[in-house]
C-alpha cells in the first residue's frame, strides 16, 4: 500500500499547497533527520515543500522568560520568512504553538498583529497537518518494534494533538504501540526550566523514564525534540536500553539511523 | 507568615531529598487526579458548568462594589456586623478586638486559607488566647507548628507515622497515652480531644467558600462537620473571607459548589455544606449571639484593576496543584508562603513581591495541565508568563540570563549568522561527542547535567546545510 495522501483530503484542501517548513532550532541543530522526514511526509501528502533560508527561531526562549520585545523581534523575522506560503508546518507542537501565539506579541501594533494572525491561522504541527488538513490516513513504513508514545504538553493542550500520531502509527507494519501510563504528564523539559531548576526537572524526567520502562517498549516516540532530548538524556545516564526517535522519523520510514543519544554507527548513518 | 519564597531553590532541593516527604507525596500523587477525572466523566454538563462559573465570577468581579454592598446590607439586616479590612494587619486587629470585646479565652477555628494568609492564629496567640484548629489536617499541622502544604489537604505532607507520633506527644496531657497506628483510631482520638474544645470555646472563626449577596449568607464546605460545630456552638461566630468570595445568589453558589467538590476531591458534593446567616434569632434553638464578618482586601482590589483580575475567580479547589508535576515533586512547603502550586505561584509574588518570590513563576514548565483542570478556567500559565514579563521589566532576573536572551534575539534576527553559528555548533558538538553520541558533562552546561541526565549529541550537520546541498543537487 502506498502512502495515501488523501485525494479527497479535508474540506478546502488545496491540490498541491506550497508548504513552508519551519524546521525549529532543535531539529536544525540536533536532528536534521527529523527535518528530512518531515519533508518526505509532506511530499507524500501532496505538498510542495520549501525551506526559507531566512527562518530562525520561534522566539519561545524570549517569550517564556519575560522578554516580550525580544520575542516580537524574532517573531517579525519568522513572519517575513513565511507569510507567502499556503501553510507553515513545524515538526513540533511547541514551536508550532508559539507561532499560533504570535498575535499576542503585537497588541499595540495593528499592522503586525494582522500579519501575525494571518500566519497563525495557517500554521500547523506536522502530524496533525498531515491527518487533519491533508487527510492522510496511512503511511508506507515498516517498524517491527514495541514502541510507546509521550504526549508533549504543548502539542496536546495547545493544539489538541493526541489521536493523530496514534492513527498513523497504527498503519506502520510490525509496530506495536504500548500505551504509557501518565503519557500526559510533563517530562520536565520546559525550555529553560530544565536548566534553571535542574533538580526538579531531573526528578520529573526520572519519573517519566520509569513510566516508559514499565511499558517494556524498546522505543520511545514523541513529537517534540525538546522533550525527547531530555528523556533520551535520562536514559543515557541510566544506561537504559530504550531508544528515542521523533515520530516523524518512524512514519517516514527513516528511523534507520541511531536514536537520540545513541552511539554513532561506525560509518555514519543514512 | 514571614515568606520564605526567596529560598525556593534550596527548599525545593531539600524537599526532593526528604524521604519521608517523598513517601507522603507519592501516596497522594495520583489519588486526587484520578478521582477528579472520574467525577468529571460522570457529569456530562461539566464543561457547560465551567462556562457558567466563569460567567458568574466575571460578572461579580465587574460589579464587585455593588455585590459587596448588597452582601454587607443583608448581613446587617440579619443582625450581623460587617468589618472591612484593607490589609492583613487590619484583619488581625479586627479579629483580636472582637475576641477581646467578647471576653473570650478559648477560640476554635475552622479551616480558612485567608486566615493563614493574614496570620490570624499568630495574632490571637500573641494576644493570649488559646486557639484550636478543628479541621483534622489543620489540627495536625498546628500541633507540628507548620504552615499548610496544600490548600484543601493542609497536612498532605505528613505520613501516618508522623501523625501518630505528634498525637502521642501532644495528647498525653489529656490522659491519652496509647500509641496509635491506624487512621480511624487517630481520627477518633482527635475527635475526643476536639469535642471538649468545641464545648469550651467562646469564639468560633471560620472561613467562607462563598458569600451570598442576596441573603448575607456565608457558605462553607467540609467533610468532617467541624465547621458546623465551630460556627454554632460558641457565642460569637467570626467569618473571615476575601472580598472575591461574594456571589450574587444562592443559585450561583450552587453552580460553583457543583464544581468545587468535583474539582477538589472528586466528590459530587462534600459531606457537609453549611449556610450561616446572622446570629441566633429569637426562637432559634442554637446559634451564636454575635455574628461578625471580616471582609479582607489585602491586595485584591489591586488585582481587580490589573492583568491579574482573572486570578480572583479562584475558588480554592486545589485542582491546579493536584495536577502540577512540580508541586507533585516538591510538595507545598518549598513555595515558602501560604498558597503553593500554580495558583500560589501567581498569588505569592503579588502578595509578597517579585523580589521575594521571583522564583515561583519561573519554576514551571508551562505544561498547561493546571489550566486544563481549573474549574473557573484561569489561564494560570499565561499569568505566570505575565509575572515573568514583569520581572524582566523590573530587571529582577539574573543578569547572565538577560544577556543570553539579548544575544539570542540578535542571533535570530540575523539569519546568515544564525545559519553559520548553528552549523559550527552542530559540527563541534558532534565531533566532541565522538562515537559515544552523547555527553556525560560539558563546561558551562553544568545545570543540564545536574538534572541527572546526559546530553545527546547532534547528528553533525544542520538541516539547513543538508537541505541547501540537496537543492543544489536537484538543480
Ligand atoms: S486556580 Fe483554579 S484550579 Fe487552582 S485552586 Fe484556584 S480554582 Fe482551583
Amino acid at each position: 500500500m502506498n502512502a495515501s495522501a488523501a485525494d479527497s483530503g479535508a474540506a478546502g484542501a488545496v491540490a498541491s499547497p506550497r508548504v513552508g517548513l519551519f524546521v525549529t532550532c532543535l531539529a536544525n541543530i540536533y536532528r536534521p533527520n527529523v527535518g528530512l522526514a518531515a519533508v518526505a511526509l509532506l511530499e507524500k501528502a501532496g505538498c510542495t515543500v520549501e525551506v526559507p533560508m531566512t527562518q530562525t527561531c520561534c522566539g519561545q526562549p524570549s517569550y517564556n522568560n519575560g522578554d516580550l520585545d525580544g520575542a516580537a523581534k524574532t517573531a517579525r523575522q519568522t513572519i517575513e520568512a513565511f507569510e507567502d506560503f499556503d501553510y507553515v508546518v513545524a515538526p513540533s507542537g511547541s514551536c508550532g504553538g508559539m507561532l499560533r501565539d504570535f498575535p499576542r506579541l503585537f497588541a499595540s501594533e495593528p499592522g503586525w498583529q494582522h500579519r501575525a494572525q494571518a500566519l497563525a491561522d495557517k500554521t500547523y504541527e506536522l502530524i496533525s497537518f498531515l491527518t487533519d488538513i491533508r487527510g492522510m490516513t496511512s503511511v508506507d513504513a515498516a517498524y517491527p518494534h514495541r514502541v510507546t508514545y509521550h504526549d508533549s504538553c504543548h502539542g496536546l493542550r495547545a493544539l489538541g494533538i493526541k489521536e493523530q500520531p496514534r492513527r498513523l502509527l497504527a498503519t506502520v507494519r510490525g509496530l506495536e504501540l504500548a500505551e504509557l501510563a501518565d503519557s500526559e504528564i510533563c517530562c520536565g523539559f520546559g525550555g529553560t526550566f530544565c536548566v534553571k531548576y535542574p533538580e526538579i526537572s531531573g526528578r520529573m524526567v526520572a519519573d517519566k523514564a520509569g513510566a516508559i520502562n514499565a511499558t517494556e517498549a524498546e522505543v520511545l516516540l514523541g513529537g517534540d525534540l525538546g522533550c525527547l532530548l531530555n528523556i533520551a538524556g535520562r536514559f543515557g545516564r541510566e544506561g537504559g536500553r530504550v531508544r528515542v526517535y521523533h515520530v516523524a522519523e518512524v512514519l517516514a520510514g527513516m528511523a534507520d539511523v541511531p536514536g537520540l543519544g545513541d552511539p554513532r554507527q561506525p560509518k555514519g548513518g543514512s | 507568615m514571614e515568606p520564605l519564597s526567596h529560598a525556593f531553590k534550596e527548599r525545593s532541593v531539600w524537599a526532593l531529598q526528604d524521604e519521608t516527604l517523598q513517601v507522603a507525596l507519592n501516596r497522594a500523587k495520583d489519588g486526587f487526579a484520578v478521582k477528579r477525572a472520574k467525577a468529571v466523566d460522570a457529569l456530562p454538563e461539566f464543561e457547560a458548568l465551567r462556562d457558567r462559573a466563569v460567567a458568574i465570577k466575571n460578572h461579580t468581579l465587574e460589579n464587585l462594589d455593588h455585590y459587596l454592598e448588597r452582601y454587607a446590607d443583608a448581613v446587617e439586616r440579619s443582625g450581623g456586623k460587617v468589618h472591612w479590612a484593607s490589609s492583613a494587619e487590619d484583619a488581625r486587629r479586627i479579629v483580636v478586638d472582637i475576641c477581646r470585646a467578647s471576653g473570650a479565652r478559648m477560640i476554635t477555628k475552622g479551616k480558612s486559607m485567608v486566615g493563614e494568609e493574614v496570620g490570624v492564629n499568630g495574632a490571637l496567640e500573641e494576644a493570649g488566647f488559646e486557639v484550636v484548629e478543628t479541621d483534622l489536617g489543620e489540627y495536625i499541622i498546628q500541633l507540628a507548628h507548620e504552615p499548610p502544604s496544600h490548600i484543601i489537604v493542609p497536612a498532605v505532607h505528613k505520613t501516618r507515622g508522623q501523625i501518630a507520633e505528634l498525637f502521642h506527644q501532644n495528647h498525653e496531657k489529656y490522659g491519652l497515652t496509647r500509641k496509635l497506628a491506624e487512621v480511624p483510631e487517630m481520627v477518633n482520638e482527635a475527635r475526643q480531644v476536639l469535642r471538649d474544645k468545641y464545648l469550651a470555646a467562646d469564639v468560633g472563626i471560620t472561613g467562607a467558600n462563598f458569600l451570598i449577596a442576596e441573603s448575607g449568607t456565608s457558605v462553607i464546605v467540609t467533610n468532617e462537620g467541624n465547621g458546623d460545630l465551630t460556627c454554632s456552638l460558641p457565642k460569637v461566630h467570626i467569618v473571615t473571607a476575601g472580598i472575591e468570595k461574594v456571589v450574587p445568589s444562592a443559585e450561583d453558589a450552587s453552580t460553583l459548589l457543583r464544581l468545587l467538590g468535583r474539582s477538589a476531591t472528586g466528590q459530587d458534593m462534600t459531606t457537609y455544606t453549611t449556610f450561616t446567616t446572622g446570629p441566633k434569632r429569637p426562637g432559634d434553638t442554637d446559634g451564636p449571639e454575635e455574628y461578625h464578618v471580616v471582609l479582607i482586601d489585602n491586595g485584591r482590589t489591586t488585582m481587580l484593576g490589573d492583568q491579574f483580575r482573572e486570578m480572583l475567580r479562584c475558588i480554592r479547589c486545589g485542582a491546579c496543584m493536584n495536577h502540577c508535576p512540580v508541586y507533585g515533586a516538591i510538595g507545598g512547603h518549598a513555595y515558602g508562603w501560604v498558597y503553593p502550586g500554580p495558583m500560589g505561584s501567581v498569588l505569592t509574588p503579588l502578595a509578597v513581591g517579585l523580589k521575594e518570590a521571583g522564583n515561583l513563576p519561573n519554576a514551571c514548565t508551562l505544561n498547561g495541565h493546571c489550566a486544563e483542570v481549573c474549574p473557573v478556567r484561569i489561564p494560570l500559565p499565561d499569568l505566570l508568563r505575565t509575572l515573568r514579563h514583569r520581572e524582566y521589566q523590573l530587571r529582577l532576573g539574573l543578569k547572565p540570563m538577560r544577556w543570553g536572551l539579548a544575544a539570542w534575539v540578535w542571533f535570530t534576527t540575523h539569519p546568515r549568522i544564525y545559519r553559520l553559528g548553528t552549523r559550527v555548533q552542530a559540527r563541534m558538538l558532534a565531533l566532541l561527542a565522538g562515537r559515544k553520541g552523547r555527553f556525560r558533562r560539558m563546561p558551562l552546561a553544568g545545570s543540564w547535567f545536574r538534572g541527572g541526565r546526559d546530553l545527546p549529541a547532534p547528528q553533525g550537520e544542520t538541516f539547513m546545510a543538508v537541505w541547501q546541498r540537496r537543492q543544489r543537487g536537484r538543480k
